[in-house]
């Protein structure tokens, strides 16, 4: 197990001395912006056009998506089942998806719409099983699961958005989930996508 | 002439398996299996079978009204939906969801028709509940 834990910490600390690279000065600052990039004028407009509209609900979605991997995380880390290392991990892609959340949150205030609300923890827990978790690999498989559904999720509504900018924000977002589901396959000993072209499809 | 009734046999086999390989049970079956698939990797995001998450629980979906799933909080305009959740609303849905009930909340289409069949083919298969 403690290859699973040195294949996550170099698979994140890759990850932010990459961030590092780019400047990344706060949790929420470099999403928020790219988010919030080009949304003034629909905030502005009266009410929100049916593209307007159309783009916060999908932001919607994408947020409760958001909240529920933030919750599974929680779950993981608080079931007990993590070593250090692994949980060190967990804790900081937690943060990846804290930060997306208030980056969708302030986009969907600014475009005039409702944020959905967070459950409850224990009904996540009930959505996810979380009773069934009974090891740390259960508990890195089902963070895999959800990372997978998310890329693919962000991928797929890419189309639907009436924003080229908060296009490129899900496929950003997609990005991040790819980062996290790679290294959490790496660390279950999993192979990679046989081909390519496999997310998304 | 032994060899003449073995392969007989073995073409009877053959036939026998064609027949079944072809039959639509078979093709419903491998449809399902391959919507299973789909199902795990395109809808797990939101949906689960027996929870409602982000999206609500499907594993029961094929003939519920719209709008109906206990205890899951829907779009103004999907609660307002008076359809039922038959084959053919299903595979409209998943072509394009918001010409079918416009103002709903899902962003996502599945593009490719043989998919859209297999995974309503995998939510048929479900056991479901008497209504």
């Amino acid at each position: 197990m403690s290859s699973v834990v040195q294949t996550l910490r170099d698979a994140t600390s890759s990850a932010a001395s990459r961030r590092g690279f780019m400047g990344r000065t706060g949790a929420l600052s470099a999403v928020a912006v790219a988010l919030l990039a080009g949304q003034d004028a629909m905030a502005a407009s009266h009410g929100m056009s049916g593209d307007a509209s159309k783009d916060v609900s999908i932001l919607n979605v994408a947020l409760g998506l958001e909240h529920e991997a933030i919750n599974a995380y929680q779950l993981g880390a608080g079931s007990g089942l993590l070593q250090k290392g692994v949980l060190d991990v967990a804790v900081r892609f937690q943060a990846d998806h804290k930060a997306h959340r208030d980056a969708l949150i302030a986009t969907i205030q600014k475009m005039g719409g409702t944020p959905v609300m967070e459950k409850k923890l224990e009904e996540y827990a009930k959505a996810l099983k979380a009773d069934t978790l009974k090891s740390q690999t259960d508990v890195l498989d089902l963070a895999t699961r959800l990372e997978l559904g998310a890329i693919n999720a962000y991928l797929g509504v890419i189309p639907a958005f009436g924003s080229k900018d908060l296009a490129k924000v899900a496929a950003r977002l997609a990005a991040d989930e790819t980062m996290h589901y790679t290294a959490l396959t790496s660390a279950l000993g999993r192979p990679l996508p046989a081909g390519a072209l496999s997310f998304g499809a | 002439m032994r060899a003449s009734v073995s392969h007989g046999r073995k073409a009877a086999v053959g036939l026998g398996m064609a027949l079944l390989l072809g039959s639509p049970w078979v093709a419903q079956a491998q449809s399902a299996a391959h919507g299973q698939t789909l199902f795990e990797t395109r809808c797990t995001a939101c949906h689960s079978l027996d929870a409602n998450r982000v999206g609500p629980a499907l594993g029961t979906v094929v003939g519920r009204k719209a709008g109906t799933a206990k205890d899951f909080q829907y779009s103004p305009a999907l609660a307002a939906a008076n359809h039922r959740w038959t084959r053919p609303k299903l595979l409209a849905w998943l072509t394009d969801p918001e010409k079918v009930v416009p103002g709903q909340g899902m962003g996502y289409r599945v593009d490719n028709a043989t998919d859209r069949e297999d995974i309503v083919a995998f939510l048929i298969a479900q056991p479901q509940p008497k209504r």
